[in-house]
This record gives structure tokens, sequence and C-alpha cells, in this order.
């Protein structure tokens, strides 16, 4: 990998950025967030929390509510247009020159940026390579595969340098075993390049494999910013936890240091009243028999998945439980079993 | 002819279903037959209001005193080539400006909201309503000898502007004529731009001019073309307008009418009127092949 492919890691910040469009309503309530240099930062949420308008923020395209600051390093450039921030974009439409052969678009940006043609030629070729694009070369765009076409905006965002990649759902448009293999390979680039990435998802599989650090967004506020494992294990808040992976609640009261969740209970120590608790399904395990601090339930599904079967339980009171076991159990329909959960595990969120 | 049988036959309901039920067995070998009896209108139309008068046209051109030398003589005329020469350029002059000035505001208005925004846009369609003896009309009124604009300059520099009944005039009718269609056109076509294009070549450091050039123009080059090659053709043939704004202005729809009335020299009409549809039709074919299709031909 020759050098030239290692960008320069600028951290980006963003002070009070809000955004309320002109009729009033409001994208995005004050948001003050630090991305590292060189890091790949994920924001994840549900349609229309503003993922999107906090990247074009980032980005140019849109400018904060007065008072809000987008800096570059130390350079605030929340005054600058897009054209002028040096940044790199790529869209879930894939948004090709579709007047442009697949190496007149890789070349569009060193051309507005008056690169000598020979230069041109060899960043172009470099940049096609590493893409595995080199074929294509002369493509026409409608030529193009869907993932050929996100490679080749991939390629054109990137050869220019950028200070920070800015990637819109880049992989919503494509189908899922595409989507999957291009997920890889944005993660080996991003990695190889060291470049600073901002990253718009509503897939939490996506974020949880290509985040450095997810921002988890919901109507226009952060619910919570932490490492993959930090979002998942400890989430912030029940939207969090809810919308990352499946989630089991108990209701349970606790009483002179003991949890009692329906008939069981379990060491507690809380002060007095009731709690709501969280529980993630490969946390519970089924156990031999009836003993202290056992779940019990009925299934009420059992769903084979190859590698696990994911069993829905179904306690006398209570919500259903989702339990993940072994591929093999033959769980079905009606049968009675015991949940084993270690407290160690049961997260407690206000 | 058919389209009476046709008439007839959904008139008397009784007639059909006797009809059907009396051939049953051969619909395929009645089909060319009916395609023909479709046709016919259409072609007896086209023959008769077309192909009969363009071949006794091109008779009557080769039919004067010179034969088919009357052709090569609209070419060696010079009054005539003089003629032919600037209706082609007040075309082309007439194309470009219109291209330009409707490019701009079509997409202005597509990107563009305001109160009164529907009404403006309904106000820009107006001249398409007008004949061209009402275009000429407003251009005195605006350039002629008690115009708006010799009023004005009279009264700021002393001198009278008038320019109506010159090519200046023609021009100036022809492009406020034409406009409304080419900006429609365009805002059809800049309604479906993809604004992510734009976006992207921003987001590579293209200024504005740059992704007009790069990214806009080229998606609207389609609509562009075949809405100029409209306006291209109406100019060449456009006759009303000149009418009323001057006899003297020297353009060919102009020569071919002075040439049959008052010269009574209907060959060199006749040759002149077969060029200017050669050179027009030429125009619109070469639109076509460049934009790919669907430019229609002119009105
Ligand atoms: N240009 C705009 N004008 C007005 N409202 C907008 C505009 N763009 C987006 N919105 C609204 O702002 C909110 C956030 O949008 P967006 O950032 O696109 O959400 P996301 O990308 O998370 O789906 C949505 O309610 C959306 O309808
Ligand atoms: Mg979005």
């Amino acid at each position: 990998m020759p050098d030239s492919f290692h960008l320069d890691a600028v951290p980006v910040r963003l002070e009070g950025c809000s955004k309320t469009w002109p009729g009033g309503a409001r994208a995005l309530e004050p948001l003050d967030l630090a991305i590292h240099g060189g890091e790949t930062i994920v924001f994840l949420g549900p349609s229309g929390c503003g993922k999107t308008t906090t990247l074009r923020l980032i980005a140019g395209l849109e400018s904060p509510d007065p008072g809000g600051r987008v800096l570059f390093g130390d350079e605030d450039v929340t005054a600058l247009p897009i054209e002028r921030r040096n940044v790199g974009m790529v869209f879930q439409s894939y948004a090709l020159f579709p007047n442009m052969t697949v190496a007149e678009n890789v070349a569009y940006g060193l051309k507005v940026r008056k690169v000598s043609r020979g230069e041109r030629a060899a960043r172009v070729g470099e940049m096609l390579d590493l893409m595995h694009l080199g074929e294509f070369a002369g493509r026409r765009i409608d030529q193009l595969s869907g993932g050929q076409r996100q490679r080749v905006a991939l390629a054109r965002a990137l050869v220019v340098r950028p200070r920070v990649l800015l990637l819109d759902e880049p992989l919503t448009a494509l189908d899922a075993k595409l989507r999957d293999s291009l997920r890889l390979e944005i993660d080996r680039l991003l990695r190889t390049l060291g470049i600073t990435a901002v990253y718009v998802t509503h897939d939490q599989g996506e974020a949880m494999a290509l985040g450095d650090r997810i921002v988890v967004m919901a109507r226009g506020r952060v619910a919570q910013v932490g490492t993959p494992r930090e979002i998942y294990y400890q989430p912030a808040d029940g939207f969090v936890a809810d919308f990352i992976g499946t989630m089991n609640r108990l209701s349970g009261r606790v009483g002179g240091g003991r949890l009692a969740v329906g008939r069981t209970s379990l060491p507690w120590p809380a002060p007095d009243g009731p709690v709501e608790l969280l529980v993630r399904p490969e946390d519970l395990a089924l156990a031999d028999g009836e003993a202290d601090g056992h779940l019990d339930g009925r299934v009420a599904a059992a769903v084979f998945l190859g590698d696990r079967t994911r069993l829905v339980v179904e306690p006398p009171d209570g919500p259903a439980l989702t339990v993940d076991t072994a591929g093999r159990s033959d769980l079905a329909r009606g049968d009675r079993v015991w949940l084993r959960v270690d407290p160690a595990r049961l997260l407690a969120v206000p | 002819m058919s389209a009476c049988t046709g008439i007839a036959a959904t008139r008397s309901p009784a007639r059909s279903p006797v009809r059907s039920r009396g051939r049953p067995s051969s619909p395929a070998g009645h089909a060319p037959l009916r395609l023909a009896a479709l046709l016919a209108p259409a072609a007896a139309v086209f023959a008769a209001f077309f192909l009969l008068p363009l071949v006794r046209l091109i008779a009557i051109g080769a039919g004067g005193a010179e034969g088919w030398g009357a052709y090569l003589a609209t070419l060696t005329d010079p009054g005539h080539l003089d003629s032919l020469v600037s209706t082609l350029a007040l075309s082309a002059g007439v194309t470009v400006a219109t291209l330009a000035i409707a490019t701009v505001a079509g997409l202005f208005l597509v990107r563009h909201r305001f109160p009164g925004h529907a009404l403006l846009v309904a106000l820009l369609t107006f001249p398409l309503a007008f004949p061209g003896a009402v275009i000429g009309f407003m251009v005195i009124m605006l350039a002629g000898r008690q115009g708006l604009i010799g009023t004005v300059t009279q009264a700021l520099t002393g001198g009278r502007l008038v320019f109506a009944y010159s090519m200046a005039g023609l021009f100036l009718g022809y492009v406020y004529f034409s406009i409304p269609r080419v900006i429609l056109t365009v805002m059809a076509a800049a309604e479906k731009l993809d604004p992510r294009l734009e976006e992207a070549a921003r987001s590579l450091g293209a200024p504005p001019w740059r992704v007009a050039a790069d990214v806009i123009l080229p998606a609207l080059k389609p609509a562009l073309i075949s809405a100029g090659a409209l306006c291209f053709a109406t100019a060449m043939g456009a006759f009303g307008t000149a009418f009323t704004l001057a006899t003297r202005i020297n353009v060919l729809p102009m020569t071919i009418y002075t040439e049959f009335t008052l010269q009574a020299n209907i060959a060199a009409a006749a040759a002149l009127s077969v060029l200017l549809g050669l050179i027009t039709w030429a125009a619109l074919a070469l639109a076509r092949s460049a934009a790919g299709g669907s430019v229609a031909a002119a009105g």
C-alpha cells in the first residue's frame, strides 16, 4: 500500500449545533460532539431522527442555527460552503455523474482542483485499483451494478484526499449479500486510510460492525454516545436498549435487599420499591429444574435459526422473555422451562 | 370513411352482433384489412394536404422560365441568398437568446418558491396564445414610433430610439414568442434533476459555474436541444410578426410572399418554399437524432 493512501486524521467538533427549518420545525436540538481524528463515528437512529441533517451540517450543505459552530481541527469552517471544506461525500443513491465514464467520475475532483493531467491519471489509476475497479475505468455508469457504483462513488470521494469522509446510508440501496461484502470493504478502506469518517445508518448491524463509536439519536437528540459494546451492554436509557438488539424487560419489586420477580427472588442491593430491569436474550440460560432464583414459564414459540434456537418464554405473569439456546434444542411450544439469570447481567435503566 | 363505418356500427347495436357472429372463424385474416381501413383517413389527409401539394410545389418550382434552374437560382440570386442568410442568422440568434434566457429563468422558477409563483408561471406562458400579428403589434407598442422605448429615450437623451420595424424588432418579437415554450420544457426537465448530483460535485470542490457546466447543463441537454430545434424551426417559418412590422424585412417567408403576390414569380416562390421546408426539416431531424427522439415537428 503506497504512502499516499494514508490520509490526514482531522478531528471534527460540533459546538451547540441546532437546526430549525424555515417553517419552524426543529430537526436538531443543540448538539455538542467531538469526533476524534481518524475515528469512524456512526450516527444511528430511526428514520427522521436528524442523522442526515447532522451529516449535512458537517458537510456544509446546511448551516446550523446562529451560535452553532463546526470545527475541522482548529479551523472554524461554519461559514465555509461545502465546496471549500474539502469533504468527501457518499450518498445512498450513488449520485455518480451519468454523462461521465467511471474514470472521469473519479477524476472529477482532481480536474476541478486543476491537478495536472499526468498526476490525475496516476492517482485515478491507483484509486481504481484500490477499489478493484481497474477493468471498469472506461465504462459508462449505467453499465455498472449497484455495488460497483457505490465503489466508484467511494473512489471519487477519496481520490481528492478529503479531510473527512461523510457517508449517508451508503449500503441501504443494495441487496443483503452485497451489503455485507461492501460493508467489509468499507471497513478495510477506512482502517487503511486512517481518515476521519462519519457514517449514517438506521441499521444497527452496520453501526456495530463499522463504528469505533456510535451516536444513537432519537427525535433530534443524542440518546447516547459510546463504543458498540457500551451501547449494547450499558444502554443509557430504555430507548437505546430497545433500539439496539433484542432486550427483555423484567418488572420486579425490591424489598429487604432481595428482588422479587414473579414467584422468584434474587439478592438485590437496592432501596425498596418497584424496579424495571433489562436483560439480553443471551444472558438468560435454561436451567435443569426449579431452584431458588430461577424464573419459570412456558415456551410460547421456538424459532430454529441454525446456530441457535430462539425461544419466546411466557412467565405466569409479566411480559414474554426472549431466550437464546442451543441450535439442537428440541423444546417445543407448551413445554415448561426454568430460566437462570445472573444478577450481574441485569440492568436497571432509568 | 372507416370512421363513418365505426360510428354507424356503434350507433346500430343490432347490426354488429350479427356481423361478428357471421365471421367468427377468421379474425386474423381480417386484421390487415381493418388496419388499412383505420389508416385510410390519415393516409387520405396526408396525401390530400401534404404529399400532393408538395409534389406540385416542387414541380411548380421547376415550371418557370428557368426550369430546374430556379432551385439553383435561390442560392445564386443575391437577393434570395441574402434573405436566406439573414433568416438563418435571425433564427439562430433567436434560438440562442431564447435558450439562454429561458434556461436561467426556468431553473430559477423551479428552485425558488415565492408568493405569486404560480401566477408568474401562468403569465409567462401567455404569449403562446397570441398569433404572430399580435406579437408584432406588441413589439410596435414597445419599440415603435409611438412606443414606450422611444418615449423614454426621448425624455432621457432627446433622441428617439425606434427599432420595431427592423430585424431587431423581429428578433425581439420572436424571442418573446419563443420563451414560454422553452421555459416550460426547461422547467419540466429541471424538476427531474437529482439534487444529490450537484451536492456531489460541490463536495468535490466545484464552484457554482462548474456545477452548472458539468452537471446541470448536461442533464438538461436533451430538453434544450429539442426546445431549441422547435424554436429555430418556428423562427424560420414565422410570417405574421414580420408582416405586421414591415414588408421590407428581408426574411425568407417575407421574400416568398413578395415573390408570389407582388412579382408573380411563382416558380421562385415555390423553389424558396421547398428550400425553407428542407432546412427546417433538416434542423428538426438533426435535433431528433442528437436528443434521442421526442422532437415534434414544428406547428
Ligand atoms: N430541507 C428540509 N426542510 C424541512 N424539513 C426537513 C428538511 N430536511 C429534513 N427535514 C425534516 O427534518 C427531520 C430530520 O430529517 P433527517 O435528518 O433527514 O432524518 P434522518 O436522516 O435521521 O432520517 C425530519 O423530520 C425531516 O422531515
Ligand atoms: Mg437520512
